[in-house]
C-alpha cells in the first residue's frame, strides 16, 4: 500500500518506467514515425493545437514516445516549448491571403468564390471500412490511383492557389447589417508571458480558447448553444487552407512589407460564426444586427473552432450562464493544467489526509 | 533531430522573468505575484510551482534536497530531484542541514532551516479566500482591501457547526500584519515554523501561475479567535516507532499482520538522523 515511506522507492520507479518502454516494444513492432505523419493527421492536428506548437516532426515524435494518447503527447510539446526563447513576432496576418482549400459558408448558397468542400469527413457515412485493415497488399495500385489523383489535382489547384477569396462577412458587413467596429491594432497581450488578469482583454481569450482541449471546448461551445448561454451562430464561414507568415528583417529595422522575411506556411481552420443580436438606439428603440464570433486553430479542426467561435461571442456579453463566465470558460480548458490537477490525485497525501483526520476525530470526541 | 536542453531546463528568458516575479514576492510578503507559469515536464498539480522557482534559482554551487510530504524516497520527490540532477548536474541530500535549496510538498522539515537556505514550497491552490469567493477578479479585490471577513466567516462557522475550529493542513496565516496566505497544505503543527524563520521561504503555485513568500524574520500568525486559540493536530503521548521521538510530526501506521496501529516520524532524513546518533533503534 504505501508507495512512499519505504527505502527503495527509487527502484520501483526505474521498474515503472521501464515498463513504459515494454508496452511500446512488446509486441514486436516499431513504429516508423513517417507513418505517423502521414496517417495520423488528425491527431497531429488536434495535438499541435492544444500545444500551441506548429511542428508536425516534433508532433510525431512526442505521439510516438506516449503511444498515441493525446493528453501526453500535448504535455511533451508544451513542456518542449518552455524551452524555446521568444525570438521574433510574425507580422500582422490577414487572413484573406489564405490559400483555400476548403471553404463552405451555412449561410448563403451562393457566395463569391463558391463553396469548396476540400477534404472532409463531413459527407461519408460512418461505417468501418474492413478493407483498409488488408490494404497493405494493394500498395501498389493505391501509389497508381495517387500518382492519376495528383495529375488531376494539380490541374484544378492551378486556378485556386492564388486567388483572394472574399470574406463572406464583408458582404453583409457592406449592407450595415454588421455591427461595425473600429480596427483595433493593440498589441495583444501573449498569455505565455504575462498570466491572465480579470477582466481579461479579447487577444487574451482568444489564445486561451484556441489551445483550449478539443474536447473541453467543444463540450462547452456545445453547453451554451443547447441551453447553458444565449449564442445560437450560423456559420458564415468556414475556412481551411495555409496562412504565410511573415517576420520582420532581423538586420534592418525597417517595417516595411519588401523588407520581410518568409518563414513558412501554417494549415489552420478559420470560422465566423453570425449570431442575432439585440441593440438598443438612443431614442429606446430596438434593432436586430448581427454580430460575429470568431475561431481558429491550427490544423484542421473544425468542431474546436465552431465551439471556440461560440465561446468568443459567450465572453463578450455578460449573462448568468457559466460559458458566458470567463473565469469558468478560461481557467478550465487547458489540457495540460486540467489532466495535471486531477492527475495529481494520486500523489500521496498521507500527511494532508492525517492531518484530517485528526480534525474528524476531534469532532466525534466532543459528542 | 537533436536537441540540447539548457541548464536548469529554462533558457535564460524565462529564468529572469521567474525571479524577477519572486523578487517582488519577497518584497512584498505574502501578496501573490502572478507569473508566466511554464508547462513543465512534470504535471500540473505536481509540483510545477516550486520546480519553476527552484530551476529559476539554482546554481552550480547548490545542493539541492526534495522531499514530498515529508520524505525524500516518494515517488515524486524522486522525480523531482532527477530532474534537477539531470539538467544541471548539481549535487542533491536528504541532509536538511547540508542543502541549500529544498522543495518541499506539503512539510517544513523538523530540523531548523538556517540564515541562507531557501525552502521552496509547492502550492496547488494558493488562494486563501477561493472557498469563500470561486471569482479571481474579486479575490483580487479583496485582497487589495484587506477585507478579510471571508476568511474569518469560515472559521467562525467551523466553531458554531462543531464547537471548535476544524480543518486540516493548509490553515491560512496572517502575514505580516497584511496579507491572509494560505501556507500550502501544511500540517498545523508546522506553521509556527513560518514565523519568523531564517531562511527564505518561497512559494509556488504552476497551474494558478502565482509566485509569493516568507521573507527571513516575517511574522506569521494562524487565525484564530482569543477564545478559540489555534490547536495542533493532537499527537499528545505518541512518539516514533523507529527513533523514540516526541514532539515530532507523526504519521499513522496500521501493520497488516496485527492491525495494530503504529507510528513514525513523518520527516524520514530527520528519523535518520536521529537514528544515526544512537537514538532508539
Amino acid at each position: 500500500m504505501a508507495y512512499v515511506a519505504v527505502k527503495g522507492g527509487q527502484k520501483a520507479i526505474q521498474e515503472s518506467i521501464k515498463r513504459i518502454k515494454y508496452e511500446r516494444f512488446k509486441n514486436g513492432g516499431i513504429l516508423k514515425l513517417k507513418n505517423i505523419e502521414s496517417g495520423m493527421r488528425g491527431l497531429i492536428d488536434q495535438v499541435m493545437s492544444e500545444a500551441s506548437l506548429y511542428d508536425e516532426e516534433l508532433a510525431a515524435i512526442a505521439v510516438k514516445q506516449s503511444e498515441g494518447n493525446p493528453e501526453e503527447v500535448v504535455f511533451l510539446l508544451r513542456a518542449f516549448r518552455s524551452t524555446l526563447p521568444r525570438k521574433h513576432y510574425s507580422r500582422i496576418i490577414e487572413s484573406e491571403t489564405m490559400e483555400i482549400e476548403r471553404r463552405i459558408s451555412a449561410s448563403f448558397k451562393d457566395i463569391p468564390g463558391g463553396q469548396i468542400l476540400g477534404t472532409s469527413y463531413d459527407y461519408t457515412h460512418r461505417l468501418i471500412d474492413f478493407n483498409i485493415a488488408v490494404e497493405e497488399k494493394d500498395s501498389r495500385k493505391i501509389k497508381k490511383w495517387v500518382e492519376k489523383y495528383n495529375k488531376v489535382a494539380v490541374d484544378i489547384n492551378y486556378d485556386t492557389k492564388s486567388i483572394r477569396f472574399p470574406k463572406v462577412i464583408d458582404y453583409l458587413r457592406e449592407e450595415g447589417i454588421m455591427i461595425n467596429y473600429e480596427i483595433n491594432n493593440d498589441e495583444p497581450k501573449d498569455v505565455t508571458k504575462e498570466s491572465l488578469k480579470f477582466p481579461t482583454k479579447r487577444s487574451e481569450r482568444l489564445q486561451i480558447l484556441t489551445r483550449g482541449q478539443t474536447g473541453a471546448v467543444a463540450a462547452l461551445g456545445y453547453a451554451s448553444l443547447r441551453g447553458f448561454g444565449s449564442v445560437h451562430p450560423t456559420v458564415g464561414e468556414l475556412r481551411v487552407g495555409l496562412l504565410p507568415i511573415y517576420i520582420d528583417s532581423p538586420i534592418e529595422s525597417s517595417k516595411e512589407d519588401d523588407d520581410s522575411y518568409y518563414i513558412g506556411s501554417i494549415r489552420v481552420t478559420e470560422v465566423e460564426s453570425i449570431i442575432p443580436t439585440t441593440i438598443k438606439n438612443k431614442d429606446g428603440t430596438r434593432e436586430e444586427r448581427l454580430e460575429v464570433g470568431y475561431g481558429i486553430c491550427y490544423g484542421q479542426n473544425e468542431s474546436k473552432a465552431i465551439a471556440m467561435s461560440i465561446l468568443d461571442r459567450c465572453l463578450e456579453m455578460k449573462e448568468d450562464s457559466p460559458t458566458h463566465d470567463e473565469e469558468f470558460v478560461l481557467y478550465h480548458i487547458d489540457s495540460v493544467e486540467a489532466s495535471g490537477f486531477i492527475s495529481h490525485l494520486k500523489l500521496p497525501h498521507y500527511v494532508t489526509f492525517q492531518s484530517k483526520l485528526d480534525s474528524v476525530r476531534k469532532t466525534r470526541k466532543e459528542k | 533531430m537533436e536537441n540540447q536542453y539548457n541548464f536548469a531546463f529554462f533558457d535564460e528568458g524565462s529564468k529572469r522573468e521567474i525571479r524577477r516575479a519572486t523578487l517582488k514576492a519577497i518584497a512584498i510578503p505574502g501578496y501573490q505575484v502572478p507569473f508566466a507559469s511554464r508547462e513543465m515536464p512534470i504535471a500540473r498539480g505536481w509540483g510545477t510551482g516550486g520546480l519553476q522557482l527552484t530551476l529559476s534559482l539554482v546554481t552550480k554551487k547548490d545542493i539541492i534536497k526534495v522531499i514530498d510530504q515529508g520524505t525524500d524516497e516518494s515517488v515524486n520527490a524522486v522525480s523531482i530531484k532527477s530532474l534537477v540532477r539531470k539538467t544541471t548536474g548539481i549535487k542533491d541530500t536528504v541532509d536538511t542541514s547540508k542543502a541549500s535549496l529544498i522543495q518541499s510538498r506539503h512539510r517544513i522539515p523538523e530540523e531548523e532551516l538556517k540564515k541562507g537556505q531557501i525552502l521552496v514550497l509547492q502550492v496547488p491552490m494558493p488562494e486563501p479566500l477561493r472557498f469563500v469567493e470561486s471569482s479571481e477578479y474579486k479575490t483580487k479585490r479583496l485582497h487589495a482591501d484587506g477585507e478579510y471577513s471571508g476568511a474569518w466567516l469560515v472559521l467562525f462557522e467551523k466553531i458554531v457547526k462543531f464547537g471548535m475550529v476544524t480543518g486540516g493542513a493548509a490553515h491560512p496565516v496572517f502575514v505580516h500584519n497584511r496579507y491572509v496566505m494560505t501556507p500550502s497544505p501544511i500540517p498545523k503543527y508546522d506553521n509556527s515554523k513560518l514565523n519568523e524563520s531564517e531562511a527564505l521561504i518561497l512559494l509556488g503555485a504552476g497551474r494558478e501561475k502565482k509566485i509569493y513568500a516568507v521573507p527571513p524574520y516575517t511574522k506569521v500568525v494562524s487565525l484564530a479567535f482569543e477564545d478559540y486559540p489555534f490547536e495542533l493536530e493532537d499527537q499528545t503521548g505518541l512518539k516514533c516507532n523507529l527513533c523514540g521521538a516526541a514532539n515530532v510530526f507523526l504519521d499513522e501506521i496500521k501493520t497488516e499482520e496485527t492491525d495494530e496501529v503504529y507510528y513514525q516520524c513523518n520527516d524520514s532524513s530527520d528519523c535518520l538522523k536521529r537514528l544515526n546518533k544512537g537514538g532508539k533503534s
